[in-house]
């Protein structure tokens, strides 16, 4: 069992929207031991589900896991290294985990396309341990598939979604020399993959009526 | 032909473009304004005024543009998405179109953590290229950001945006400048140009992608003053590149303002031979008084 400060709180996104998002597939499914399994968005049980949802669709599962927690990025390469062969089958990847989650084995699968399947809400209270780095910010609303799963709304420190700014200088941050421009990650990660063409559209204005600023529960 | 302003006109017209930048003072003093828009009468096509430049406090932009309108002169309202939401940026293009405002030029801004309220909230509710499209959408369609309809008359403005071609990944610069067409800027100002050489590489690929037909382009120019001031943009200034040789002239010259003032001449002739550049833009900061001489030697006076 992992200690931890905090417990990210997720919901799982319409299963309508993960459906078009994954058309013909074949998908695997990734769920989060931690987070996810506690508030019922990503564990095994809901992994499972969801698998069944997808076969009465008529779309493929080649395989699913439940990562032991999303964001510990040695656990996650050894439990993926396990599934190699479901997940070489599939061409979409859901992930139902948080945020960060989403980021972690993103960094560490780079050849599918890896979908957010749940919409970070808020950080719930737990407790410790030492080293962490923020990349979720919870905004209520994940887009981060259209930024290869790097998210610019919490990474970038004026949340662009369109592009950098001016001030990125070989890349780094203007901010702070030592923060690595997420820009420049974003955009090295597409244009190595030959998929620049997906930042061509222009991101419209973030909806924060999603965020959940102004609630303080959910059932 | 319908202009929305001076600056369009000049343009539109095939004139190269001068506009000039008036940075407003850190208070309340309307002459520090009023007189250096006196120096430049004449001088330039439109005077951009800044937006709380590198995140410091001063006079408003809106106020400092009305201070130039009545002086007759055209301004460039300059608003950035660093410290409003998307109804207080909407509000402000409404009330200074109202006011006679016409063109207007919209930045994401420098982050606060530069300026001198480093522990203020930055709101960068949306960024620049979405800001454009929300104002293009305003003036040709009619409609706010949420969808709803503009009830009483659509703010007329030509939208401008800056670009800076000397910060990195350089390969997605004119991407980005791409954008910021699609999303519908009209002209464009840029990150003032020491390094000709690179500025050359990013107009050769807009050429290529035929995109100076789509946007007005005016390259930046900064007088260096001083080598203090040459040190400062060379090793502190994000995104602005000063080669070498042009920071050796001025660390080895007896007569630092005239070093200075004989580049920016140098620069500024180079430009003008560079295919699809429509014009300059000059930011001489603390240095206004020089920029009649420099433009009357550049040949770029009287105005059109």
């Amino acid at each position: 069992m992992f200690l931890f400060d905090h417990m990210i709180i997720s919901k799982q996104k319409d299963f309508n929207i993960l459906l078009k998002k994954v058309g013909k597939g074949p998908v695997f499914i990734i769920g989060c031991s931690e987070c996810a399994t506690i508030c019922g968005s990503g564990g095994e049980k809901e992994v499972l589900e969801m698998k069944e949802d997808f076969k009465k669709n008529n779309v493929l599962v080649t395989g699913w896991v439940v990562l032991d927690p999303a964001c510990h990025l040695n656990n996650d390469k050894r439990l993926l290294k396990m599934h190699h062969k479901e997940l070489e089958k599939s061409k979409k990847i859901i992930v139902l985990a948080c945020g960060n989650g989403v980021q972690t084995v993103a960094e560490i699968i780079n050849d599918k396309e890896i979908i957010p399947g749940t919409d970070s809400l808020f950080l719930g209270e737990i407790k410790r341990l030492t080293e962490f780095e923020r990349r979720c910010e919870m905004c209520g609303e994940c887009i981060q598939d259209s930024f290869d799963c790097v998210c610019p709304v919490t990474r970038c420190p004026k949340s662009m979604l369109n592009g950098p700014c001016g001030g990125s200088v070989d890349g780094m941050c203007e901010v702070d020399p030592d923060l690595e421009c997420i820009w420049d990650v974003i955009i090295k990660k597409l244009s190595d993959k030959g998929q620049l063409d997906k930042l061509k559209k222009i991101m419209e204005p973030k909806d924060w009526s999603k965020s959940l600023v102004t609630k303080r529960s959910i059932k | 032909m319908h202009f929305k302003s001076n600056l369009e006109r000049v343009l539109k017209k095939n004139n190269f473009a001068v506009t000039a930048e008036i940075g407003p003072p850190k208070g309340s003093d309307s002459s520090k304004i009023t007189d250096k828009a006196e120096i430049l009468k004449g001088c330039a096509d439109a005077f951009n005024i800044t937006d709380n430049q590198t995140a410091v406090v001063r006079l408003s932009s809106m106020a400092g543009s009305i201070l130039l309108r009545d002086m007759n002169l055209e301004p460039v309202l300059q608003i950035s998405c660093r410290d409003r939401n998307r109804i207080a940026l909407q509000s402000d293009i409404l009330g200074a179109s109202s006011l006679g405002i016409k063109n207007m030029l919209f930045i994401t801004g420098d982050h606060q953590l530069f300026g001198n309220h480093p522990s203020a909230k930055g709101v960068f509710d949306i960024d620049s290229i979405q800001l454009i499209q929300i104002v293009k959408n305003m003036r040709d369609e009619g409609i706010f950001q949420n969808g709803e309809d503009i009830l009483a008359r659509n703010p007329d403005v030509f939208i401008g945006g800056v670009a800076n071609p000397f910060a990195d990944p350089f390969e997605y610069r004119v991407d980005r400048l791409e954008k910021k067409i699609s999303a519908g800027v009209d002209f464009i100002q840029t990150q003032s140009v020491f390094n000709v050489e690179k500025f050359e590489i990013w107009m050769d690929e807009i050429r290529n992608r035929g995109l100076y037909k789509e946007v007005f382009i005016l390259a930046g120019i900064t007088p260096l003053k001083s080598i203090r001031m040459t040190e400062r943009m060379k090793f502190h200034v994000p995104g602005v590149d000063i080669p070498d040789d042009i920071y050796n002239r001025m660390k080895n010259s007896d007569d630092e303002k005239s070093e200075g003032y004989s580049i920016a001449i140098e620069l500024i002739d180079k430009i003008k031979r560079i295919n699809g550049i429509h014009g300059i833009h000059i930011t001489a900061l603390f240095w206004e008084d020089i920029i009649p001489k420099i433009l009357e030697e550049s040949k770029l006076l009287p105005r059109p």
